[in-house]
C-alpha cells in the first residue's frame, strides 16, 4: 500500500527541504483557525451565540480535514508527480481528530454542561448524537495506530485498519445531516466532495494499474 | 438630549448601558438624515462598523402592563444579525445580508376566510387601527436559543375584534410574502412556499398574541419580518411567521411550513416546554444569545415564564401529546 512506497517520493523532484517547509504551512494553516477561535472567546468576539459557533467551526473543520486526508489516495493517483502528497496524510488524519476532540469538548462542556446523566440521554435517545459518537469513535484507533511503529507492526493489516477512514467520514456526514433542520442544504457541497471521492478509489485504483501495466509492456 | 427624554423611548430604561449609549450614536445619525419623521424610507444606516439594517421609522409607542420585566435586553445588533428567515437563506447571518432587497411598501395584507368584514388593509392604516405598545418578551427559538425583545405592536385581538370572525372559524392562519425576485434566496432551500403558520382562535385572541410593527422603538428591520409579523411570545419562534402578507379565518387546522417538513419534530401548537425534547435535542435548557461561551446556558420556562396567562389555555390538554 501506499506507505510501503517509500521509494515513490526519491522519484519525484521534491526535496527533503520542501516537504519541510511545506508541513510547518499544512501546521500553521491547521493551529491558525484554532489560535484565532481561542483569540476570539479571550476577547468575547464569538458572535452572537458563541456556544454554536465553537461547536460548528470544530464540527466542520473535523469534517473537512477527513474528507481531505480521503482525498490524497485518489489525487496521487490521478497525478503521479504529486505521490509525495501522502506524506501529508497523516497530519490531516490526526488535525481531523484534533478538531474532533475540541468539538467533543465543546459539546461535553457546553451542551451537557458535564452532566453524564445528560449525556447518557443524549446517546440513548439522539441518533444525531450517536453518528457523531460512531464517527469520533471510528477516527480512535486511527489516532493511536498513527505512529510508524504501528505502521510497520501492523503490515496489511493496518491499511485494511485505516480504511475506516471512510466509514468515520460518512458517520460524520451523517452526524451533520441529522443535525441541520429539512430544508437545510449546508451539508449539499461536503457531501458530493465525499461521493466523489467515493467513486474515485475504484476508478484511480483502476485507472493506476493500467497505467502500470501499459509502462510494462 | 431630545431623544433620551422623550417618553416613548422605553427601552433605554432596560438597555444595557453601553448598548444604549451605542444606540445614541446612530440615533444622532438618524436624525441628521430626517428619520424621525414619519415617512417609511428605506434609508440604510450604520449600527456597527461594517454592519447595515434596512429600517428605521421611529415609532411612537405606549407602556405595557403585559411587557416582561427583570432581563436584560438582547442588543440591537444580535437582534438583526442572528435571524431564522430561510426566504433569505439559512445561515443566521443572511438575513441581515439579503433582506435589504424587500419592498415594504406598499403592502397590503388580505384578511378573508370566515370574517364577516374581509378586507384588504393596507400596511399605514393596519398601524394606526389600535395605539402601538411596547411589549418586552422573551424569544425561545426551537433551536434551543433565546433573546429578549422589544417590540412593538398590539394584540392581534384587536385586528380580530374588528374584522368579526364567523363562528365556524376555528383556526387563523398566517401566510408570509413569497416572492423570489425580492427573496431570491428563497430557491435555496428546499422548503415550500409561502411560509405558513397558524393558532387556534383562542390563542390568536390571547391579548399576548402581539400583531408585531417594530422592535427598539422603530419599525421592524426587514429581516426581522417587516413590515408586519405576529409574535406568540410562548410558543417558538418559527410559530411567530414573518412578512404577513394574508391573515386567512378556517375552520380547520391549517397545514403549517414546519410541522409539514417534519410532524415528528414541530407540532402545530409548539409551546415552549422543557419537558418534551426535540428529537435532537432537549429542550430544558437554551442558549442566551450576547451572553459568553460560559455564561450562555440557563433553563428554559414552561410556556417561555408566561404559563400564569396561557396555561389555562391547555387546560386538559395532554401536553405531550399536543407538543
Ligand atoms: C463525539 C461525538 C460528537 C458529538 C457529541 C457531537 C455533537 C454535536 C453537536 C451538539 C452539534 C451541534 C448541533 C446543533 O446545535 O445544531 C454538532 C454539530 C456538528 N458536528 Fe458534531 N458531534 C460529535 C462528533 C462529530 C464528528 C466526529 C464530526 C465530523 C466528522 C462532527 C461534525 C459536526 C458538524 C459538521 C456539525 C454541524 C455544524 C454546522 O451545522 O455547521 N461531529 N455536533
Amino acid at each position: 500500500m501506499a506507505w510501503t512506497s517509500r521509494n515513490i517520493s526519491d522519484r519525484m523532484a521534491i526535496s527533503n527541504r520542501t516537504i519541510v517547509g511545506l508541513k510547518v504551512l499544512v501546521h500553521a494553516a491547521c493551529l491558525a483557525p484554532v489560535a484565532w477561535l481561542l483569540w476570539r472567546m479571550v476577547e468575547n468576539n464569538l458572535g452572537p451565540d458563541p456556544t454554536a459557533t465553537v461547536t460548528f467551526f470544530t464540527g466542520r473543520g473535523t469534517l473537512r480535514l477527513l474528507v481531505l486526508s480521503l482525498a490524497i489516495t485518489p489525487v496521487r493517483r490521478l497525478i503521479p508527480q504529486l505521490a509525495w502528497i501522502i506524506r501529508f496524510r497523516r497530519m490531516l488524519g490526526l488535525y481531523a481528530f484534533f478538531y474532533g476532540c475540541l468539538h467533543l469538548l465543546t459539546y461535553v462542556g457546553l451542551y451537557a454542561g458535564f452532566s453524564v446523566a445528560a449525556m447518557i440521554d443524549d446517546i440513548t435517545r439522539r441518533r444525531f448524537i450517536v453518528a457523531g459518537l460512531v464517527s469520533w469513535l471510528l477516527m480512535l484507533p486511527l489516532a493511536l495506530t498513527s505512529t510508524t511503529w504501528s505502521i510497520r507492526k501492523l503490515g496489511k493489516n493496518w491499511a485494511r485498519l485505516h480504511r475506516l477512514a471512510y466509514l468515520s467520514a460518512f458517520a460524520g456526514l451523517t452526524h451533520y445531516w441529522w443535525g441541520v433542520k429539512q430544508g437545510v442544504l449546508t451539508p449539499v457541497p461536503i457531501t458530493i466532495v465525499f461521493w466523489m471521492l467515493m467513486l474515485a478509489r475504484p476508478l484511480t485504483s483502476w485507472w493506476s494499474k493500467r497505467r502500470t501495466v501499459r509502462a510494462a509492456s | 438630549m431630545l431623544i433620551r427624554k422623550s417618553p416613548e423611548i422605553l427601552y433605554s430604561e432596560v438597555t444595557p448601558k453601553a448598548d444604549y449609549l451605542d444606540r445614541r450614536k446612530f440615533m444622532k445619525g438618524a436624525m441628521a438624515t430626517g428619520l424621525l419623521a414619519s415617512s417609511v424610507a428605506g434609508v440604510s444606516r450604520l449600527i456597527d462598523p461594517g454592519t447595515e439594517v434596512f429600517a428605521d421609522t421611529k415609532l411612537s409607542t405606549v407602556k405595557s402592563p403585559l411587557s416582561t420585566t427583570g432581563e436584560d435586553l438582547t442588543s440591537y445588533q444580535d437582534i438583526t444579525h442572528y435571524n431564522n428567515f430561510y426566504e433569505f437563506g439559512t445561515d443566521k447571518g443572511d438575513p441581515a445580508r439579503n433582506a435589504g432587497s424587500l419592498k415594504t411598501r406598499p403592502w397590503v395584507v388580505s384578511i378573508e376566510g370566515l370574517v364577516n368584514k374581509p378586507q384588504k388593509i393596507d400596511i399605514d392604516s393596519l398601524m394606526k387601527l389600535h395605539p402601538l405598545e411596547e411589549r418586552v418578551y422573551r424569544f425561545r427559538c426551537v433551536e434551543a436559543w433565546s433573546m429578549v425583545i422589544p417590540w412593538v405592536g398590539y394584540s392581534l385581538s384587536e385586528l380580530i375584534k374588528q374584522v368579526d370572525p364567523k363562528p365556524e372559524a376555528k383556526y387563523v392562519q398566517f401566510l408570509s410574502l413569497a416572492d423570489p425576485s425580492q427573496m431570491p434566496q428563497m430557491r435555496e432551500s428546499s422548503i415550500s412556499w409561502p411560509y405558513s403558520e397558524g393558532l387556534r382562535m383562542d390563542e390568536a385572541m390571547h391579548p399576548l398574541t402581539l400583531l408585531t410593527f417594530g422592535l427598539y422603538g422603530e419599525t421592524l428591520p426587514n429581516q426581522d419580518g417587516a413590515p408586519v409579523r405576529i409574535i406568540v411570545p410562548w410558543k417558538y419562534g418559527f410559530k411567530s411567521a414573518k412578512s404577513i402578507v394574508k391573515i386567512k379565518f378556517v375552520a380547520k387546522q391549517p397545514e403549517t411550513t414546519w410541522n409539514d417538513l417534519a410532524s415528528n419534530e414541530y407540532g402545530f401548537y409548539s409551546n415552549v416546554n422543557p419537558n418534551v425534547d426535540h428529537p435532537r435535542w432537549s429542550q430544558k435548557t437554551e442558549r442566551r444569545i450576547g451572553a459568553s461561551l460560559f455564561k450562555q446556558r440557563r433553563t428554559t420556562l414552561m410556556f417561555n415564564g408566561y404559563g400564569d396567562q396561557v396555561a389555562s389555555l391547555y387546560n386538559g390538554m395532554d401536553l405531550k401529546k399536543y407538543f
